[in-house]
């Protein structure tokens, strides 16, 4: 069985699922109820200075997408609505009972130096493993100057993150929002602030539906609605994208990956993209902390099909294949392949290309069997029809052979800014 | 046959108890819940060109209606539905739809289980019956008015579709009760709570349609005085007659024909005065074969049992009718012809039937062989027939007739100017939905008639 343990920024942890900063790390009670359920670490849900911030009633949305329920999911949740001293009471109580699994403290307190220079003795003195800095809440506390409006900002990412090294010894991970145009200037600013990780994506500025009958954005408070923060499986590509620009630009910056992680093999995608740790929330607020049996012993087993022993063997290997689009080898040539023996003729490939594509699916009739073949000459090879069909494997793509070398956009002639191969 | 003489003709009503009764004349296949529908709405692929379509005899767009459903356009879902067949709500009940839409569903190809389009298609005009008391509206008056004869499902779409179009229609039915088939010759576990009646009331609220019941062709009306009377003509006659077995006893005590019984039993409420007989054997493999045996069990028959003269490949009931009957305690005897009807006291004490074989040309053909059932009750399902004598004028065949029926081309219309022909009085295949299908037709090539 491959072994999932993790050091991560210097905190250890028996396996790299963590439940992010988020209700569910919120109390104790959660926490020992992950722990027991095999969770490998957890990021308690922030802490902010006293006296306690108030949360509304009426505080997710969510997104339902062909009777799928929760396939996105926000919240206009605030931080922790408990006194600071209960929650570091429990901290403590917690990390000393469950010694080997990590437990990282999420912390938010107004943009001063005084402000942060308080918090972190208490918070050290919990015993934890080490902090995250909320640099990411889109809702709320931003409007009091926290959270994404620090994140948002690469030079009070940088001060921050000073401030905490400076003033603990703990590892500090900064906590990035995807609410910005680039993803790397904030990364890079924790770097130069002397952080030792980043965590990302927090949720992205969002409203998940209107209520057409109260005509209030969703979810509704008292009639009226408000933006939040979108998390689960709707937010992967997003994170993997964001995760993958640190982990190409970034090398050597720990990355812990969080944006819709809901399975063993979502798992596996961010490690191979460059994360060292995931984190995990709305699958958890889905289906009870019990998703993390299949997590654990999907990865071990996909780990031992492929012969990898530790994260190690596999973490970042994706990355060195994520480049920029010029860099693509615009000879290379692929082709839709119809398998007719699976085919169940629902016409769904015919009409997607036909309507929006290439016009590269003919639709035939033989002997009054339907029937859908591949134009070679008109297919672009564009995967449109290989995504819509519902049968798994009965359209695949044939990558074609070729005599011909890469051919990059830079050298392509239709480049009017072209570069001259060397020979030449 | 001692023994027979002891028990025939045990028929009594009341075998079962009022509740079990009630129980198995309710819905057989109820209603999917709101929930239900948008799960199996989703399993739809929402296929282009799709085959569900191209199999149901009305065209009903199927996956858009579905879609429609999924996206909770339940309106706009319906009327999609009753735009190709205004007796939607009932196909959605009654049709054969393992033959047509869900026989044709891609999902079959991978998992075996269709989309259940039936169900979804009952759930969207469920919903807009109960909403709507009157979707459709009609158009600027015309001055034309037809003649419909038959308030079957081919005469009420034929009629629902003039009356949109702005002609009067009158529709003259023979029986009490508009309906046709949908209201005497369906199952009643299929069509519950006067389902019939209900569906009907609600598409006469169109307007512009009048029914004169007890009118009957050939009897109350002449054809040639309908053509000189109104624009146009329409008959949805059905078949009036049924073949008989050809046997010496056919008049018997405890013998009758599947139909009448099926008709008896849908216009009682109260199933337990309905006599049937302890053991009944129905003679025929078709689906009136298949109702009324499952109708004995579930009226108390201790034995029900069909008899076919050939295969189950040959039984025109489907395959999924003839599980239906069996799930139903109904047995199914196949390769055996009804050979003498036996008697004691005047009424029927079973029948001796003479075991089959099919020739090289696929016809039943007697073996020599025989054996013995006993009955107490004998229901003939051998087929019904067009009768054409009120269609005859002055004597003569007014019509030309195709395959013994009213002959029509593509647009519905007989071989005499003015007068449209559908459902079972024309060739093709026996199926409500077939009639909607003939019925609508027969609207636009009459309304093209007048007004093109």
């Amino acid at each position: 069985m491959a072994d999932l343990s993790t050091t991560f920024a210097g905190i250890r942890s028996p396996n790299p699922f963590w439940l992010a900063s988020a209700p569910p790390t919120d109390k104790a009670y959660n926490v020992v109820r992950a722990f027991e359920a095999g969770w490998g670490g957890v990021v308690w849900k922030t802490l902010g200075e006293d006296p306690p911030i108030v949360n509304v009633s009426s505080r997710y949305g969510a997104v339902r997408y062909n009777g799928v329920r929760v396939a996105g999911f926000n919240n206009i949740e605030l931080i922790t609505d408990r006194p600071l001293a209960v929650n570091l009471r429990e901290i403590a109580e917690v990390k000393r009972a469950w010694p080997d699994r990590a437990v990282v403290v999420s912390l938010m307190v107004p943009c001063t130096e005084a402000s942060w220079k308080a918090i972190l003795p208490p918070v050290e003195d919990t015993g934890c493993d080490g902090i995250e800095l909320n640099f990411g809440c889109p809702h709320g506390m931003s409007e009091r100057n926290m959270g994404a409006a620090v994140g948002q900002v690469p030079e009070y990412v940088e001060m921050v993150a000073a401030w905490c090294k400076q003033h603990s010894r703990l590892p500090v991970i900064v906590k990035l929002t995807p609410n910005i145009t680039n993803i790397l200037a904030p990364a890079r600013a924790a770097q130069a602030g002397g952080a030792d990780a980043v965590s990302l994506i927090n949720t992205v500025t969002s409203i998940t539906g209107v209520d057409l009958d109260l005509m209030a954005p969703e979810p509704v408070v008292d009639g009226q609605g408000t933006h939040g923060g979108y998390c689960g499986p709707a937010v992967k590509p997003i994170a993997l994208h964001m995760v993958g620009d640190i982990a190409r630009d970034l090398p050597g910056l720990p990355i812990s990956g969080i944006g819709g992680i809901s399975t063993w093999r979502d798992a596996a995608e961010f490690i191979a993209l460059g994360a060292g740790t995931v984190q995990v929330c709305t699958a958890a607020m889905h289906h009870g902390f019990r998703i993390v049996d299949d997590m654990i012993d999907g990865l071990s087993n996909w780990m031992d099909a492929r012969g990898y022993r530790t994260l190690a063997d596999f973490h970042g290997a994706a990355v060195r294949n994520y480049v920029h689009w010029g860099d693509l080898n615009l000879n290379f040539r692929t082709l839709a392949r119809i398998d007719q023996d699976l085919c169940i003729r629902c016409g769904l490939c015919h009409i997607a290309c036909e309507d929006t594509s290439h016009q590269a699916i003919a639709a035939q009739r033989i002997d009054g069997r339907r029937r859908y073949e591949v134009i070679d000459a008109e297919c672009v090879g564009c995967n449109l029809c290989a995504h819509v069909c519902p049968v798994d494997g009965c359209i695949t793509m044939a990558p074609q052979p070729t005599t011909q070398p890469k051919l990059v956009w830079a050298q392509h002639p239709n480049n009017p800014l072209r570069v001259a191969a060397a020979a030449e | 046959m001692s023994d027979t003489a002891e028990t025939a003709g045990d028929i009594a009503a009341g075998r079962l108890k009022p509740a079990e009764l009630a129980a198995n004349f309710a819905d057989a296949h109820p209603p999917l819940s709101p929930h239900e529908a948008v799960v199996e709405a989703n399993r739809c692929y929402f296929c282009y060109d799709a085959p569900c379509r191209e199999a149901c005899p009305t065209g009903i767009d199927i996956p858009g209606f579905i879609r429609r459903i999924a996206t909770g356009n339940l309106r706009g879902s319906a009327l999609t539905i009753l735009e190709a067949n205004i007796f939607g709500g009932s196909c959605a009940r009654v049709c054969p739809t393992e033959i047509l839409c869900e026989g044709a569903c891609v999902r079959l190809a991978e998992e075996d289980r269709p989309v259940r389009i039936g169900a979804l298609q009952r759930r969207a005009t469920d919903w807009l019956m109960a909403q709507d008391p009157r979707p459709f509206t009609r158009a600027a008056a015309t001055g034309r008015h037809i003649a419909v004869v038959g308030a079957g499902p081919a005469g009420l779409a034929c009629a629902h579709g003039l009356a949109r179009l702005g002609h009067e229609v009158t529709v003259f039915e023979a029986r009490a009760k508009p309906g046709g088939l949908n209201e005497y010759g369906i199952a009643a576990y299929k069509l519950t709570d006067d389902f019939a009646q209900r569906e009907v009331a609600w598409l006469l609220s169109v307007g512009g349609i009048t029914i004169e019941h007890g009118r009957a062709l050939g009897r109350d009306l002449d054809l040639a005085a309908l053509r000189r009377g109104y624009d146009a003509v329409f008959l949805g006659i059905g078949l009036a007659g049924v073949r008989a077995l050809g046997l010496a006893g056919e008049t018997l005590g405890g013998v009758r024909d599947a139909v009448d019984f099926i008709a008896e039993l849908r216009q009682t409420a109260d199933k337990g005065r309905l006599p049937i007989g302890r053991r009944v054997v129905v003679i025929g493999g078709g689906n009136t074969a298949i109702d009324a045996a499952t109708q004995a069990r579930r009226l108390g028959a201790e034995e029900a049992t069909i008899v076919y003269r050939r295969g189950p490949a040959e039984m025109s009931a489907t395959h999924h009718e003839q599980d239906w009957a069996q799930t139903n305690g109904v047995r199914i005897r196949h390769f055996a012809a009804p050979h003498r009807l036996l008697a004691s006291g005047g009424r029927v004490a079973g029948v001796e039937f003479m075991r089959t074989r099919l020739d090289a040309a696929g016809r039943a053909v007697a073996t020599g062989e025989t054996y013995t059932l006993h009955a107490d009750m004998v229901l003939k399902a051998v087929g019904q027939v067009f009768v054409p004598d009120p269609v005859h004028g002055d004597g003569t065949l007014a019509l030309a007739l195709d395959e013994g029926r009213i002959a029509v081309d593509a647009g519905r219309r007989t071989s005499l100017p003015g007068v449209y022909a559908g459902g079972d009085c024309i060739a093709g295949v026996d199926l409500t939905v077939a009639a909607v299908e003939d019925g609508k037709i027969a609207a636009a090539s009459i309304h093209r008639q007048l007004l093109g």
